[in-house]
């Protein structure tokens, strides 16, 4: 099937950003030849084996070399804009500066398209592109490399705090797209930025491969969203590799709420005292399959991680959960924790989780812990004598495991945006949109 | 109000509750004492229809209607409350979210248009000085991090703005401080009136101290086997539980 892509790789590569710069074109090369050496990643390789993405090998998506004036239904697009935040909008893998907010900028921070910065700040981009992950990471790293089209490019000076957030909409409005996106954020050291990152679209069937590079250099902090409400036929292969350097700060808020077949990874590097506070929430009915796998690598002492992941399978749907912590020898005093909790809501719902510890040095403190269960009868009897009939108080019990997550979002624009996905869910909860 | 009658438990094969006889009227203030295992607890789980507890025998009537056929929270819609014992947790529902869902279903059971926020508001603001809280525990979730003390200050205080006819109060002393104590027996005693009744179960006199029961009723292995007034309690404190087991063989 790769062969596909091959055809069309060698007729198109000279439309692709960057592609005058003799160390892009290379990389690109180098990427395509992994790609089309290994294919899809297959249920055999580890990191694989609860997702099987043969379904996307019989589709043949269209790569989007250029930016097309495709027609986009504005009203709905609002809907998914967090209110006083800068929005970029990358549509059908393409910056779309008509359909953007950008205005209110400080000088010194950079918010660009991957194709305008690759041609006005090669050498900058030079020195993140592939820095964060490599592209034998798997094979979808290696097919954006070789493929991106376009992307976000977020670059904060040091010191450079960033009031507003800056939100990349990624919207496919085209079925059968082929939406290749490399996202670039870098912040200096003592910087620190809000990033969004919504993914919307049609739905149809398409193909979103994003990889996000993210580099945050000393003391530094980024706090990164992603909303993942792509539409219901779409396959997502989402990446976000982070590098930390030391003293800095790393917070994810990871939804994902849409997609027929969505994987997340999300990779961090922690160097000395740096921290990481990884959260998730998935939402799976019908057949939808989302696999969130994350990697937490403790490479230098003193440093913190705590992740807590939790998700809510109703009907066919399945969950994956992968959480690995790995702490080097190097790594003393390092304090990790990892959950993951999961409420399956019918008999042929399905969670596959897998925490995973890999230790190496011996001055540690890590904790994991899973739970996978139904709702709790006893809190079910209590809002019952509370006047609360047994259905409404099973979806606000449901609701409530969600809306924990939602809670924890400061963000108030971005808060009831979440809480509008989720509530979408529960259409019985009787829930304003104020939360309970 | 409540009439009890022949009311015989079973929780698997075991039988707890062994033919109880009880009559409340309106504005009256029972209190059922009894050891440990004496079937206090099924009691209230029964009346407030928790699963779990097989019905054998007998009947209980509340307002002519038979009350162990209801779901729990229609027995709750017409006026039935149960202060739990352990009050549960509800991590992500805060108080006044329930409070007002609570409220709600009770008027809507009614033919009541839905509360006015701000009427709401006020309603829940004046309760919360009665039970000496801090407001900021409308915004928390549910007993969530309550002290003891706090999750039964915050079952009177549901009972205060819900206002059933019938209020069961399973245990509500145990565990609490006298300021505490004190506190919880001042609410309940402002929800006292003509016509709402109490049903009290308690393993301590002490709250008796506080909350003055018209009627006190001693329970030991499944039956009522003493029955008297305010001073019973006082005779039984002195006496101990061995002495009414006694009489119950």
């Amino acid at each position: 099937m790769t062969s596909r892509y091959i055809a069309d790789y060698e007729t198109s590569t000279h439309s692709l950003p960057g592609q005058s710069l003799g160390w892009l074109s290379q990389l690109r090369a180098d990427a395509f030849k992994k790609f089309s050496d290994k294919g899809f990643p297959s249920l055999r390789e580890e990191e694989w084996r609860y997702t099987n993405v043969s379904a996307i090998e019989k589709k043949l998506f269209k790569p989007q070399l250029n930016s097309k004036n495709s027609v986009v239904d504005t009203a709905w697009l609002d809907d998914y804009r967090v209110e006083g935040a800068l929005t970029f909008v990358m549509l059908n893998g393409h910056f779309s500066a008509s359909l953007s907010t950008l205005d209110g900028l400080a000088d010194d921070v950079v918010i660009a398209s991957m194709a305008n910065a690759l041609e006005q700040q090669p050498e900058l981009l030079k020195k993140y592109i592939n820095q964060s992950v490599s592209n034998d990471e798997h094979s979808f790293v290696a097919f954006n490399t070789a493929w991106f089209t376009d992307g976000l490019f977020v670059h904060i000076p040091a010191k450079c705090i960033v009031e507003k957030p800056i939100q990349l909409l990624h919207v496919v409005t085209e079925a059968e797209c082929l939406a290749t996106s490399r996202n670039i954020i870098a912040l200096d050291e003592m910087a620190e930025a809000k990033v969004i990152e919504t993914f919307v679209g049609i739905d149809e069937s398409y193909l979103s491969a994003i990889v996000t590079e993210v580099s945050i250099a000393k003391n530094a902090e980024l706090t990164l969203f992603k909303m993942q409400s792509e539409g219901n036929k779409a396959y997502h292969f989402g990446g976000t590799y982070i590098n930390q350097q030391r003293d800095s700060r790393f917070n994810h808020h990871n939804f994902a709420f849409g997609s027929l077949l969505a994987r997340n990874d999300i990779h961090t590097d922690l160097d000395i005292a740096s921290e990481c506070d990884l959260n998730g929430l998935y939402l799976g009915i019908k057949r939808q399959h989302i696999d969130n796998h994350t990697r937490i690598n403790h490479l230098k002492p003193h440093a913190i991680s705590r992740q807590l992941y939790k998700g809510i399978l109703n009907q066919r749907a399945r969950g994956v959960f992968q959480g690995r912590v790995f702490v080097a020898e190097d790594a003393q005093k390092t304090d990790s924790e990892m959950n993951n909790r999961n409420l399956l809501l019918s008999n042929d719902a399905e969670i596959d989780t897998k925490p995973q510890l890999e230790i190496y040095a011996d001055d540690v403190k890590c904790a994991h812990g899973v739970t996978v269960g139904q709702l709790d009868e006893k809190s079910i009897f209590y809002l019952q004598s509370r006047c609360i009939d047994e259905e409404t108080a099973r979806n606000m019990l449901t609701f409530a495991f969600a809306n924990e997550m939602v809670d924890k979002i400061k963000i108030e624009a971005l808060r009831d945006m979440l809480r509008r996905q989720v509530l979408k869910y529960f259409p019985q909860a009787g829930m304003g949109n104020n939360g309970i | 109000m409540l009439s009890i009658e022949n009311l015989h438990v079973n929780v698997g094969d075991k039988a707890i509750l062994k033919g109880i006889n009880l009559q409340i009227n309106p504005g009256e203030v029972h209190a059922i004492m009894g050891p440990n295992g004496a079937g206090k607890s099924t009691l209230s789980h029964v009346l407030s229809g928790k699963a779990g507890y097989t019905v054998t025998q007998g009947k209980a009537i509340y307002e002519g209607k038979d009350l162990l056929d209801m779901d729990p929270e229609l027995r709750a819609r017409e006026g039935v409350f149960l202060a739990f014992q352990y009050p549960v947790e509800i991590p992500g529902v805060s108080n006044i979210y329930l409070l007002k869902a609570a409220l709600n279903s009770i008027r809507k059971h009614h033919g009541l248009d839905e509360v006015d926020a701000m009427d709401f508001l006020t309603l829940v603001k004046d309760k919360i000085k009665l039970l000496q809280m801090d407001q900021q525990f409308l915004y928390r979730a549910v007993n969530e991090g309550f002290s003891g003390g706090e999750k039964k200050r915050n079952e009177i205080l549901q009972a205060a703005i819900l206002e059933p006819k019938l209020c069961i109060l399973d245990e509500t002393d145990s565990g609490l401080d006298i300021d505490a104590l004190k506190i919880v027996a001042e609410g309940v005693n402002s929800l006292r009136s003509q016509d709402r009744s109490f049903l009290m179960i308690t393993h301590y006199q002490r709250l008796l101290d506080y909350i003055k029961p018209d009627f006190v009723h001693v329970l030991a292995d499944g039956q009522i086997v003493k029955t008297g007034g305010a001073e019973l309690a006082l005779e039984l404190e002195a006496k101990g539980y061995e002495w009414v087991e006694g009489q119950a063989a």
